[in-house]
C-alpha cells in the first residue's frame, strides 16, 4: 500500500508530480514522520517555513507520525475566495 | 448546509434566489440572510491580470468547508448555509465565491458570514495562479488582511 505523497500549486513546481512510497521503502529508509517523507522526496531541497502539511486531508505539523496507507500533502499558503 | 465546488461559471444572485426558494421548510423561521460574493479583479499587486487559474485539493477542500460551516452552525445557530466556489480558469469580473447564511437575527448572520469567509480565505486549500497582461504567470502567495 505505502504512502501517497501529493504536492499542490507552487510546491508541485518545486517538487514535481505526486509520488508513491512503497511499504518496503518506508521500512528500509525508516520513514516514520512527515519530516522523513519530506527528506526522502526533497533530495536536499529546503522546506520553507510557511509550507502547509496535511495527512489524510487534515492539517498537521512536520513531526506528525505517518503510517502505511496515509496520504501526505505539501502545499503553500492558501489563497482562495 | 450545502458546499459546491465547480469549474462552471455561476451567477451568485441566481443561485441564491433558487436556493432560498427551495428552503420551504424554513419559511417564516429566518429573519436574517447575510451574503458575501467575491469577484475576480483585473489587477493585483500593481499589475494587470488577464486570467487566473484556481486549483484546489479535491476531498480536503470540501471537507474543510463543511467543517467551517458545521462549526459556524453551532456557534451562531445557523438555520442554513451555502458556500459556492469556482475552480479552474477564471476571467476578470467572474464571481469566485458565494457565502450565504440564514439565521433568526442579524447579529449571528453578519458574524457567521464573516467568520466563514475569513476561515475560507486563510485555511481552505485553494491556490490562485495569475496570468498577467504581459504574459507572465505567477502563484498568488498571500491574501490581503480581512480584519
Amino acid at each position: 500500500m505505502g504512502i501517497h505523497v501529493k504536492f499542490f500549486a507552487s510546491m508541485r513546481d518545486l517538487m514535481g508530480d505526486d509520488r508513491d512510497i512503497s511499504d518496503e521503502i518506508l521500512k528500509e529508509q525508516a520513514i516514520n514522520s512527515v519530516d522523513d517523507i519530506w527528506n526522502y522526496c526533497a533530495a536536499g531541497k529546503e522546506r520553507s517555513a510557511n509550507v502547509l502539511i496535511a495527512v489524510n486531508m487534515g492539517y498537521v505539523d512536520a513531526q506528525t507520525q505517518v503510517k502505511n496507507g496515509d496520504e501526505v500533502a505539501f502545499f503553500p499558503p492558501v489563497t482562495g475566495g | 448546509m450545502n458546499i459546491v465546488i465547480d469549474s462552471a461559471p455561476f451567477d451568485p444572485w441566481k443561485v441564491l434566489s433558487e436556493y432560498q426558494k427551495n428552503m420551504t421548510k424554513l419559511d417564516g423561521q429566518y429573519g436574517a440572510t447575510a451574503v458575501f460574493v467575491g469577484t475576480m479583479r483585473d489587477f493585483n499587486e500593481g499589475d494587470n491580470v488577464s486570467e487566473m487559474f484556481l486549483e484546489h485539493y479535491p476531498g480536503m477542500t470540501e471537507r474543510h468547508l463543511e467543517n467551517i460551516c458545521l462549526q459556524a452552525t453551532g456557534e451562531y445557530q445557523l438555520m442554513e448555509s451555502l458556500v459556492v466556489h469556482r475552480v479552474g480558469a477564471i476571467k476578470p469580473n467572474d464571481p469566485i465565491v458565494l457565502v450565504a447564511v440564514w439565521t433568526a437575527h442579524r447579529k449571528q448572520a453578519f458574524e457567521a458570514c464573516r467568520e466563514i469567509m475569513e476561515d475560507l480565505k486563510s485555511k481552505a486549500p485553494f491556490w490562485k495562479k495569475e496570468q498577467l497582461n504581459d504574459g507572465e504567470n505567477r502563484w498568488v502567495e498571500k491574501n490581503t488582511k480581512g480584519y
